[in-house]
């Protein structure tokens, strides 16, 4: 027995621990392996990348680290930075206040930074319906608004107020992120109230009028049903905003609270482009939907209305819906009216925006099986409940990335406007800063400060809009 | 050439169905302030500085205007045009007077139906060209590359030029000035040209002024001037003398400084009239008779406006050439007042 122990070979007792891979197929040097060097071509192709990148870098890096942050002119930026040359980013440090607010009077620049904290707020509950990051939204916004405002506005008193009424804010959404849907409907009354100013009873009576509208909805809708109710309720207030709101608001007039009124020539920089997209969006997201159901409506009349729409508007070039706002709606209307330019252009390029996400809308429709509509008249459910609750929560998911890009696209062709002489960030703003001897002859500066904004704002909805897609998808692919 | 046609079309339908009002006084007095299209940012003539306050050579004309129609040079309001809206705007009676270095044509004087009241700069246009180029005259530009921008006049004139003299030149088309300023200093062309003024401003902010020279030629008249609509003489008039009246002043040796002392002292007649000591000149359009007075002492007299805009002590640095008074050799003259 003792010598087949003796022969026996040895045995191993405990398992081998687990040993690395080879150096090649691990870690970086795999990474490198498989992505920057697999093969002659794609190790060619990765070399000629590295040399262009380092040759553009090579190019730009000096002019970047040379940047000149104090100044008072080009020509003291030319020779602070010597002959190698550099950046002159004084010209932002000088006029950075008239790229973001135009020439909104310097003193009252709590007001359009308590009105873009505030949209915030009033985006929250349409974001993040009854979430907590609403309400983590709703904090940092304070915070950031808070501290803007201790940093330009000299009056202590705004500060506080801001942080009083902020602080509310949060603990609302904190508490009842539902409730704070009533500070979206009330915000587009009060940034209005903000921005231009005036008696604060003009957006109220505005305000009434919906008011008005819901109250002979009410009314009439058990018994006329959803369509008359809303045709007689938008009449009803209609004739109100028409004949009656002029009165009141007259009657009201001088009766604080009261702010300066600011002048819409004043609005410029990224304050116009706010205004002009963040109404165009909003409003042009209800449209859209309205003509893209006209669109497929089997009503002869509404569905020719809708097409025509849609398809002239696409037709046309924003630009010369534009010069249409500016030039042309001055001849139609009666002598000496003063329509706003600003108030011209938002409502066309709501329009054109409104016929752009209407075909996005339906592509979604469209992509919805005939199965669910069927279900749907299954279920009794009528054409609006239908609509609500089975086909519009489907195809709007569909069509999340075709709407947030038309919104990306309308955000940034706010910049258009300059060609009718509103002063845009990109062009009009940069025009004027050129205008100015001290500064005439910079070119690069200016663009880079704009651009870098846009990004960081479109790149944000791009992000938001993937984020909604993760948190609704519902299916199992 | 078809879009300004058409805008005319629609300007004189507008015109004869009587949307544009008459009377642009009483608009102006009514609404008691005076809007002024202007320039969207141009150097030395009009612009906001960083305060948001508009300044520059066609402003201060703005601003007389205002101040002999208002007392108040504060109450104008700037409306920024561009090179597209500045003529619609005029004409659908969005402004109630252009000042934005506009040239004065034939065809926008007649088929658009506006009046240049005045003519505020004479200016024509230039070429720039790097001085190691060895060119001395525009004449000698056979073959060159020119940066010109696109849909001005001076497209037009360049073209006019070149065929005249029978050379040849390839055209590169910018957008504005900045863009060409950056395309020449770039490389990207042998000369730019634009307005003799443009010229100047742009090789005042050059890094190496020196090594950039304006060739002695001029091949375009470019009168500059406030423009107003037909069919309003009246206003017309006031925009018109109130030029003048700076003129006058200049020729008077009136100043911002001096004018109380000039008001109390003086015996000289047309100056006694000028400042509304004498007779009804002010009546005579509608206005008070210290309008000149006001309109001198809210920016000085011509000289004074075109020193401190355009002039010599400033970076732009230009002469006044042909915008000398009549007695200095120059074209600025005007009627007597009487």
């Amino acid at each position: 027995m003792s010598d087949t122990h003796a022969e026996t070979a040895f045995i191993r007792t405990e398992m081998l621990g687990p040993q690395l891979p080879p150096v090649t197929e691990r870690g970086v040097v795999k990474w490198l392996r498989e992505n920057l060097f697999a093969g002659w071509t794609n190790t060619a192709l990765t070399l000629v990348a590295l040399f262009v990148v380092f040759w553009l870098v090579q190019l730009a890096l000096p002019w970047w680290l040379n940047g000149v942050w104090n100044a008072t002119s080009l020509g003291e930026c030319r020779t602070i930075a010597g002959p190698e040359g550099g950046a002159c980013w004084a010209v932002i440090k000088a006029r950075w206040h008239q790229y973001i607010f135009g020439f909104y009077p310097q003193d009252m620049y709590w007001r359009p930074i308590v009105a873009f904290g505030l949209m915030f707020v009033a985006l929250a509950p349409v974001l993040y319906y009854g979430l907590r990051s609403g309400a983590r939204l709703v904090g940092v916004v304070a915070v950031l608004t808070v501290v803007s405002l201790a940093a330009l506005d000299h009056d202590i008193g705004h500060v506080v107020l801001a942080a009083v009424v902020m602080a509310g804010l949060f603990a609302l959404a904190w508490v009842a992120p539902k409730r704070l849907v009533y500070v979206t409907l009330l915000y587009p009354f009060l940034a209005f109230w903000l921005l231009w100013g005036g008696s604060i009873w003009k957006p109220v009576a505005t305000l009434a009028g919906f008011g008005v509208m819901v109250l002979v909805y009410r009314l009439i809708q058990p018994r006329l049903g959803v369509v008359m109710g809303t045709a007689t309720g938008f009449i009803t207030a209609c004739l109100y905003w028409l004949f009656v709101q002029g009165s009141v608001t007259a009657a009201l007039a001088g009766v604080p609270p009261e702010l300066v009124p600011v002048n819409s020539d004043q609005f410029g920089g990224f304050l116009l482009a706010f205004v002009i997209g963040v109404t165009a969006i909003s409003c042009s997201l209800p449209i859209g939907i309205l003509l893209a159901l006209g669109r497929r409506s089997d009503m002869l009349l509404i569905k020719t209305l809708s097409v025509g729409f849609i398809e002239f508007i696409r037709g046309v070039p924003l630009i010369t819906m534009l010069f249409t706002a500016s030039l042309l709606l001055q001849y139609f209307l009666p002598p000496r009216t003063n329509f706003d330019l600003i108030l011209r252009v938002v409502i066309l390029v709501t329009l054109f925006a409104a016929a752009y996400i209407a075909e996005v809308i339906r592509g979604g429709l469209a992509a919805l099986p005939r199965g669910q509509y069927e279900a749907a008249d299954a279920l009794g459910l009528d054409y609006w409940q239908a609509q609500r609750l089975i086909i519009m929560p489907q195809a709007l998911k569909i069509s999340i990335p075709g709407i947030v890009s038309t919104f990306i696209g309308l955000f940034k062709d706010t910049t258009l406007v300059s060609f009718v002489g509103l002063l845009d960030p990109l062009r009009g703003v940069t025009q004027i800063v050129r205008a100015d001897i001290n500064w005439k002859g910079i070119y690069w500066e200016p663009y880079i400060f704009v651009g870098v904004i846009f990004f960081l704002i479109c790149f944000g909805m791009s992000r938001y809009s993937m984020y909604l897609e993760q948190k609704l998808k519902t299916d199992h692919r | 050439m078809k879009k300004s046609v058409f805008l005319g079309v629609v300007a004189a339908t507008a015109m004869t169905a009587g949307f544009a009002s008459a009377a642009t006084l009483d608009d102006v007095k009514a609404r008691g302030e005076l809007l002024c299209g202007s320039n969207t940012g141009l150097t030395g003539f009009g612009a906001p500085d960083a305060n948001g306050n508009w300044v520059g050579f066609d402003v201060s004309l703005c601003r007389a205007v205002a101040a002999a129609v208002l007392g108040d040079p504060a109450k104008v309001k700037f409306v920024p045009t561009t090179g597209e809206t500045r003529f619609t705007a005029l004409a659908s009676g969005e402004v109630d007077l252009l000042v934005r270095n506009s040239t004065w044509t034939f065809s926008r004087d007649t088929d658009l139906k506006f009046d240049f009241v005045a003519v505020n700069y004479y200016d024509g246009q230039g070429f720039m060209v790097k001085k190691d180029l060895g060119v001395s005259s525009a004449k000698e530009l056979d073959g060159a590359t020119v940066c010109i921008q696109t849909g001005t006049t001076t497209e037009l004139n360049l073209a006019d030029f070149f065929k005249f003299n029978n050379i040849k030149y390839t055209p590169v088309t910018v957008q504005d000035d900045s863009e060409a300023q950056r395309q020449y200093l770039a490389g990207a062309c042998d000369a730019y040209t634009t307005d003799a003024s443009g010229l100047a401003a742009s090789r005042a902010t050059m890094a190496d002024p020196e090594n950039h020279i304006i060739l002695p030629e001029i091949i375009s008249k470019e009168p500059l001037g406030p423009v107003v609509r037909h069919g309003d003489n009246n206003w017309g008039d006031i925009v018109r003398w109130t030029y003048y009246a700076l003129l006058i002043a200049e020729e008077k040796g009136i100043t911002k400084a001096n004018i109380e002392e000039v008001a109390s002292s003086t015996t000289d007649p047309e100056v006694r009239r000028l400042l509304g000591l004498e007779g009804d000149a002010g009546v005579m359009m509608g206005l008070d008779n210290n309008w000149a007075k006001n309109a001198i002492a809210a920016n000085g007299n011509y000289g004074e406006i075109f020193e401190a805009n355009i002039g010599t002590s400033t970076p732009i640095g230009l002469a006044r050439g042909l915008n000398a008074l009549w007695t200095q050799g120059g074209l600025q003259y005007a009627p007597p007042l009487r």
